[in-house]
């Protein structure tokens, strides 16, 4: 066990090292002035672009220039953005919050109601509520996550204006409550519908494919009332796709829920990414994509593991 | 000189893992020692429990895989001159292409003939082995196992191959079509002089068509004897095991049953001494250290402590 | 007993038999049944027929898609109109007209979803046939760097690329083809491993055939299926994909008629124009959902036993 975590945990830090390396190649490798040429963005005056070469050492050898890009990654100094002056470092940490909440909240909501949905599915194979179900997530599936952020805000706003949910950035739960809700539930809805329809899917495959297997007949021919047989063995085994899934999927949306916090307004660090792509603030950029690689890369770690916890034979592989 | 000269074959298959530099971890010992010969015309049935290396020996007879080490000699071209006839007719058929281009695939590969004089070539190919020369067309989903069987037959004849090397041709077959297909490989023998490595676990079915008959455990031949010999005068307790095993179903001769008892250990790490020990029920100490050579002429048999002439295995030596 | 006889023999056969009709044409057929996934079809052609006449509707409109007719296209409050005779589907914020526009962005959105799922698919089919067929190391590390490149997500990637090298057409396909290609060499890769164990494929390599002429005659045919299947739910996915950079602004050039951008343009305007939104919001989602109902129909129709 310990050696496969060791194992997994240094294809993680290789896979890290390598992501770092190609964001340095991508944004610091050619010629010196024409790096603090993209790096100040095309109307920049040439001050600002040669005080960026002499600050940055964009002179020096790429190769120095590329350790201490690391040295400065491994102390945890992600630089300073050239739009605000604010170490990126704190720049994430604002803008972090809006994101956890938006992904743990609309978590529990796609939660309940994909695997909800794959059970009703699965228990029914072929009848008129699992089809339903079925054009449901097909129709989720292929909803742009933004088409349906706007839909919302468009009927929030102009045809059930009661609600008083509305668009804008972040606040505090602790701040304003209600704020917060009247923020935060558009974009929750919005983010676990979509996410909601890859684990119906999931769901009622994997319990299909669980419910077909021996053990469930078994269980069944013992008389195990069909409810029980569905909930004891079908779930159980059915779920640990699902689980993989959601750990994947958690780790993936952390590094920044770029679309649904970009259409809601909503101050996270997947908008913080565009909003620096926009203003050319490089340092933000380079920062927000290692964080987001990061959590990808522990996500895919603690997943691994609890799968070889569930499923034993993986660990040989 | 036989037409086949297997000698001392070994066929090893590495275990690896790790992810981007794999290491050996151990060896599926799946054909470890094999001597024998072929001579032209002769049926030599191999018989053995699944996974004792009857499909790796075959493959390796046909040029499938690489020999570990030992040699095979071929009095011909193996490309050629030594063809297959596969255990699943469900597998060995694609799917996806027509059965004409499937027969005539062996024509294609090797360069032989016309577009047209190939499509004539099929069509005989297909009258011999029993099937309507009409349906080339046809995909293998339309053909019922037997059928399919004889698909593949007509493939393997294509080139007029001098031995066919038969894996398990009917065990995935029901048992009323068996016969039949059989029946076809006995005939077409007759009419082609064809020579036959026929492999199966069904003892009956391998008496039936076989001059000789080899059996296999773990990995290498136990016993190797004519026919009738072997079927009435099994020296090897492994063989006398098998025998009656399958004589189960005879209600005549209930008491004589030696079932063998235990799982077949792993070809990872074969026991030491005598493969059979940790099963046989004559085994005695010189068995666990000592590994028996095949010996003998005519009939060959491994083992130091063969039955005698006559001898019955007893049973009740089983347990222990 | 007589070898011809043996041709009747009473076996059952455990499949449909329909003479002669090879798997594609029965698909064809299942696929012909499918209503929904015939629906779809016409609904693509529709929206390819939309694309390719695109030139016409301007013609006959007289309306460029890029040019702005604040005389006729806005109303004296300087509001966009409605749709009319004169701009069928309406104006936009800017005078410009609405339908023309939705007509050349319908040449985008297939632009990148073909031309990205088609070179995914080619370099995907391949390097999976190549991997998979030959193994070995190169495969394994391979295997590997797929495994990893699927784990990020595209938009991730392709905002790093954008910031770097800046927002292009090409790159929203390159972005895409890439992703798409991974999955595609992932799909073929795992396949072909299991065909070359085949006993299909042993046949003929112990004939001699050539690694080329088994990866093309034996494996090939059998890859048709999960290719088509996998390729046609990739095609929509470059279109949401396509979209969505162009309503991040990150996709092509703004001033572009990409349903993604005039998505982004009618979000300030909507209350007042809701056709605005409700136009593109509903062609964009008519065809992605057409693509995943039709992939859906063709996976059906070529394994009908799921
Ligand atoms: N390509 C391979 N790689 C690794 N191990 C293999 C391979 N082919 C066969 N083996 C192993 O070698 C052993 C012998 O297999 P083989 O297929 O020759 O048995 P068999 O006697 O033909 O069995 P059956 O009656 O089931 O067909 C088995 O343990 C099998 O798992
Ligand atoms: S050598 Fe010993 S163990 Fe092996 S078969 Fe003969 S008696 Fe049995
Ligand atoms: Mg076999």
């Amino acid at each position: 066990m310990w050696r496969f975590l060791i194992r997994r945990i240094v294809f993680g830090i290789v896979v890290l090292w390598l992501v770092a390396t190609t964001v340095f190649l991508l944004f610091f490798a050619g010629p010196a002035d024409n790096v603090a040429r993209r790096l100040a963005g095309p109307r920049a005056p040439i001050e600002v672009v040669e005080q960026i070469k002499d600050t940055l050492g964009l002179d020096r050898p790429l190769f120095t220039q590329y350790l201490g890009f690391l040295g400065d990654l491994l102390r945890g100094d992600l630089g300073t953005s050239f739009i605000s002056q604010t170490p990126v470092s704190t720049l994430i940490l604002q803008s972090l919050p809006g994101t956890l909440w938006l992904v743990f909240g609309a978590a529990v909501l796609w939660m309940i109601m994909g695997v909800g949905g794959g059970v009703l599915s699965a228990t029914k194979p072929r009848s008129l509520r699992d089809r339903t179900l079925t054009v449901l997530v097909l129709a989720g599936i292929s909803l742009p996550t933004f088409v349906l952020g706007i839909l919302m805000i468009y009927l929030a706003l102009s045809v059930f204006p009661g609600t008083g949910l509305q668009p804008g950035p972040y606040i505090s739960p602790f701040v304003d409550v209600g704020a917060f809700l009247s923020t935060m539930v558009m974009p929750w809805v919005c983010l676990a519908v979509v996410q909601a329809a890859v684990y119906v899917r999931l769901t009622r495959g994997s319990m299909l494919d669980t419910m077909g297997e021996d053990y469930i007949r078994t269980a069944r021919a013992k008389g195990v009332p069909e409810r029980g047989v569905v909930y004891r063995h079908g779930l159980r085994a059915a779920l640990t796709p699902v689980i993989t899934q959601f750990g994947v999927d958690v780790g993936t949306l952390l590094g920044g829920v770029v679309v649904t916090e970009s259409v809601f307004g909503l101050q996270g660090i997947g908008q913080l990414m565009i909003r620096s792509v926009r203003d050319g603030d490089l340092p933000v950029i380079i920062g927000a994509a290692i964080l987001a690689a990061a959590f990808i890369v522990i996500a895919n770690i603690l997943v691994d593991v609890t799968y070889s916890f569930l499923d034993p034979r993986v660990r040989l592989a | 000189m036989s037409l086949l000269d297997v000698s001392d074959v070994r066929k090893y298959f590495p275990i690896k893992s790790g992810i981007f530099f794999q290491r050996e971890v151990g060896r599926v010992h799946a054909v470890d020692g094999v001597s024998l010969s072929v001579e032209a015309g002769e049926t030599l049935g191999v018989v053995g429990e699944s996974g004792c290396g009857k499909s790796t020996l075959a493959r390796c007879m046909t040029g499938l895989h690489e020999v570990t080490s030992g040699n095979i000699t071929f009095d011909g071209d193996v490309r050629r001159d030594v063809q297959m006839v596969f255990q699943d007719p469900y597998g060995s058929l694609n799917p996806r292409r027509r059965i004409g281009s499937i027969i005539a695939d062996p024509l294609v590969i090797h360069r032989e003939g016309t577009p047209s004089s190939r499509r004539d070539r099929v069509r005989d190919l297909m009258a011999l082995v029993g099937l309507n020369p009409e349906h080339y067309n046809r995909f293998p989903a339309e053909f019922s196992g037997g059928q399919r069987q004889r698909v593949g037959i007509a493939r393997a004849l294509a080139l007029n191959p001098r031995l066919v090397v038969c894996d398990e041709p009917v065990s995935a077959l029901d048992v009323s079509i068996q016969a039949q297909v059989v029946n076809l490989l006995k005939d077409l023998q007759a009419e082609l002089g064809l020579t036959y490595v026929f492999i199966a676990h069904d003892l009956s079915v391998v008496r039936y068509v076989s001059d000789r008959v080899a059996v296999m455990y773990l990995g290498k031949i136990v016993e190797i004897a004519p026919g009738e010999e072997l079927y009435e005068r099994p020296r090897h307790p492994y063989t006398a095991a098998l025998l009656s095993a399958a004589s189960v179903a005879d209600p005549d001769r209930p008491r004589d049953r030696v079932i063998l008892r235990g799982d077949v250990p792993s070809p990872i790490s074969p026991p030491s001494g005598c493969r059979f020990h940790p099963r046989c029920p004559k085994a005695q100490e010189r068995c666990t250290v000592e590994e028996p050579r095949l010996m003998g002429d005519g009939h060959k048999w491994a083992c130091h402590f063969p039955l005698e002439p006559g001898e019955r295995l007893q049973s009740r030596e089983v347990g222990e | 007993m007589s070898l011809t006889d043996a041709a009747f023999e009473a076996e059952p056969v455990h499949a449909e038999v329909v003479h002669g009709k090879g798997p594609w044409q029965l698909a064809w057929e299942r696929l012909r049944r499918d209503k929904a996934a015939v629906i779809s079809m016409v609904v693509i052609v529709l929206v390819a027929l939309l694309a390719i006449l695109a030139p016409l509707f301007a013609l006959i409109t007289g309306h460029d898609p890029l040019t702005q007719y604040p005389s006729t296209a806005l109303t004296p409050e300087g509001l966009p109109v409605g749709p009319g005779a004169d701009f069928w589907l309406g104006a936009d914020s800017l005078g410009r007209d609405l339908f023309v526009r939705l007509a050349y962005g319908a040449r985008i959105s297939l632009l990148v979803g073909l031309s990205a799922t088609f070179l995914a698919t080619l370099f995907g089919v391949i390097v999976g046939l190549l991997a998979g067929y030959y193994g070995g190391w190169v495969d394994g590390v391979l295997a590997r760097v797929l495994d990893v490149v699927l784990s990020f997500p595209y938009l991730l990637v392709a905002i790093v690329l954008v910031a770097a090298v800046g927002a292009s057409v090409s790159l929203t396909i390159f972005v895409i083809a890439f992703f798409s290609f991974a999955a595609m060499a992932r799909v073929v890769r795992g396949q072909t491993i299991g065909y070359r164990e085949r006993e299909f494929t042993e046949a003929v390599r112990s004939l001699g055939a050539s690694p080329l002429r088994i990866m093309v005659i034996d494996v090939l045919p059998n890859l048709v299926a999960p290719v088509t299947v996998l390729a046609s739910l990739l095609i929509p996915t470059s279109i949401v994909f396509e979209a969505t950079l162009s309503f991040l602004g990150l996709g092509v050039d703004p001033r572009t008629p990409s349903w993604g951008a005039i998505l982004a343009d009618s979000t300030d305007f909507y209350r007042v124009a809701p056709g605005l939104l409700v136009f593109p919001a509903v062609l964009l989602l008519l065809t992605t959902l057409a693509f995943n109902l039709l992939g859906d129909g063709i996976r059906d129709a070529l394994d009908p036993k799921r």
